[in-house]
């Protein structure tokens, strides 16, 4: 298929001004690891995905599972872009009555597969779901989303263990490594040491790419879908915070939203319409 | 007397009555599911021979889930299968599970209804030797004030089996609690069960006392019942195998007979039986009531039966605290 390299990066940048509008209307929420996602989100869902804006719950689907749930605003704004629901809706997030909960509710919005939000619990979850296709024969692909700091959570080793011990084929786990976690950066708090090397050692192949490059994002997901006898694991080296130069790579970025002032100058600096 | 219409076993208090552990009924259950409903996958965490799921593993490997001792990933798997249409049933022992892994469950399966099926073995003290790091005496607790759950701990093996079999007609989560140790065989094949209903095993003609209990306290109860008949203190003894939700409406019916209510349970009372009970009567029928159970302690390493004995939770002390309760 033809890809529009362009398209999807124009697509990233339409994301994180969402992500900017909702989380400042919002006035609470995290920023930094949404505005970091963005381009591999819009990669994932304008390309990647084999999904149905419309038939949500098309039993043929490629799943995807947000693991680290706080930057939800980043795949709420990708849901809403593809057309599950409004745009307008976005504004709604964190507030009474929305479908937009402060982390993602699987039976609040279609689109969702899973609940999230307490770390380390994704990746077991898109494991069942891989294994529920391989049971069912269905041909869908799994891919989660996992944080760097998610992983010094045991359970998430407990699931990297399991994909591998099952050869679970059809699961891709996406690592966001922005090197921040709300205290501090990942490697002040709680070092991780190579991730490459411990996913290899647990019989993982490994791949690594830029999270901001679309060429070369769109080279890993395509590597991904050749590997056929064990679990992928893409490493996203990614800036928190991308995008807004009072942003990029401040770990105090991770739990807090914008004001309005901080809002309009981000706008400005992603080239968006002002709030 | 036994109520004679529930069809139970009359050799109940014969000195050759028929014992199983309530986990064989388990691992009974399972195999019907497995040969009745191609949904059922069973997961375990290296524990699939003592929580009595070797049967179905070796009938049907193919849904069958070693997870090794890893809990936590357990549920996790569970929950993704059970979004996506199976209905999987994880199994190991309580503490561990819904113990070690309480809030994936809460997050994953019970946030989103998902039906699965959450087997807690080793429950109780009568759990004996292996001491309190393996006796689960607060499971229930931890389990029913999540919304939307069902709570099943059955009397025995036979009642064990049907629950763990009507469970999986729940289109929700259920917890369904197991023992390790052999007790007596309470019920039969034509002894009624529905999930959700309480059921007087013991009769009389005037009670003075209600006694409900669950599990396999339900024999300690009707033993109760028996030495209490001989003193002249009549009793109803309920069983109890859905804690939650309670069969309200025959539970009071059968408290208004009655000048006070005894709950019976092999878990701490702050939070199980008695602790449910109690909650009930205070909104909807204040009586006086006394508690058999774990009064704020755990146990230690011993026989089931000298540890019912050593904490209070013998058919002796069941009929001493009804006593009390009746300022007798």
């Amino acid at each position: 298929m033809e890809v529009d390299s362009a398209f999807l990066q124009e697509k990233g940048q339409i994301i994180r001004g969402h992500i900017i509008e909702m989380l400042a209307e919002a006035g609470s929420g995290h920023t930094a690891g949404s505005l970091g996602m963005a381009d591999i989100f819009a990669v994932l869902y304008f390309h990647v995905l084999r999904h149905n804006p419309q038939n949500p719950f098309w039993e043929d689907r490629d799943r995807f599972v947000l693991s680290n749930g706080h930057i939800c605003p980043v795949q709420y704004a990708a849901l809403a872009e593809s057309g599950y629901f409004s745009v307008e809706e976005l504004k709604t997030l964190r507030k009474i009555s929305s479908r937009l909960q402060g982390h993602p509710h699987r039976t609040a919005l279609p689109g969702l597969e899973t609940s999230s939000g307490p770390l380390g619990e994704g990746l077991g979850q898109a494991a069942g779901i891989a294994l529920a296709g391989r049971m069912d024969k269905k041909s869908y692909r799994v891919y989660c989303v996992t944080s760097d700091g998610e992983h010094q959570e045991g359970s998430t080793w407990e699931s990297v263990l399991f994909a591998a011990k099952y050869r679970i084929s059809n699961l891709v786990n996406i690592i966001d490594y922005n090197n921040i976690q709300i205290s501090g950066f990942v490697n002040d708090v709680m070092p991780l040491m190579s991730l490459r090397e411990k996913y290899e050692a647990f019989g993982w192949q490994v791949i690594e790419t830029s999270g901001h490059d679309v060429p070369e994002i769109l080279q890993a997901f395509e590597f991904s879908k050749n590997i056929i006898d064990t679990p992928t694991c893409i490493i996203a080296h990614t800036i928190p915070g991308k995008g807004v130069s009072f942003m990029e790579g401040k770990y105090e970025w991770h739990g807090k939203a914008p004001n309005t002032e901080e809002a309009k100058q981000a706008l400005v600096e992603l080239n968006c319409s002002s709030i | 007397m036994l109520n004679p219409d529930l069809h139970l076993n009359t050799q109940l208090f014969e000195v050759d009555c028929a014992k199983a552990p309530t986990r064989d009924g388990f691992g009974v259950g399972l195999e019907y599911l497995g040969e009745h409903n191609d949904d059922v996958v069973v997961l375990s965490a290296d524990l699939s021979e003592s929580t009595r799921c070797d049967g179905f593993m070796k009938k049907f490997p193919e849904r069958y889930i070693e997870c090794g001792v890893s809990e936590q990933n357990m549920a996790l798997v569970a929950a993704g299968l059970g979004v996506c249409g199976k209905i999987p049933f994880i199994s190991s022992y309580a503490v561990f599970s819904p113990g070690r892994n309480w809030e994936v469950l809460r997050t994953t399966t019970v946030y989103n209804n998902l039906p699965v099926k959450i087997a807690g073995h080793h429950a109780g003290i009568v759990t004996g030797p292996d001491g309190p790091t393996h006796q689960a005496t607060e499971d229930i607790a931890s389990v029913r004030s999540w919304p939307g759950m069902t709570v099943l701990v059955p009397c025995d093996a036979l009642q064990a089996e049907k629950a763990t079999i009507a469970s999986a007609d729940i289109n929700s989560p259920v917890y369904l609690r197991f023992s390790r140790e052999k007790t007596p065989i309470i019920t039969t094949q034509e002894t009624p069960f529905e999930i959700g209903k309480a059921y007087a095993y013991w009769v009389s003609e005037k009670p003075q006392v209600l006694i409900a209990s669950s599990g396999h306290m339900v024999y300690q109860a009707l033993a109760a019942a028996r030495i209490l008949e001989k003193e002249n203190i009549s009793s109803t003894v309920l069983s109890l195998a859905t804690i939650k939700p309670l069969d309200k409406k025959t539970i009071i019916a059968h408290a208004k007979t009655a000048k006070a209510i005894v709950s019976v349970e092999d878990h701490q009372i702050e939070g199980g039986l008695g602790g449910a009970l109690a909650e009930l009567f205070s909104k909807e029928y204040p009586i006086r009531m006394g508690y058999v159970g774990l009064k704020n302690t755990f146990a230690e390493s011993a026989s089931g039966t000298d540890l019912l004995r050593q904490y209070g939770l013998d058919a002796l002390a069941i009929a001493c605290e009804v006593k009390r309760v009746l300022d007798l």
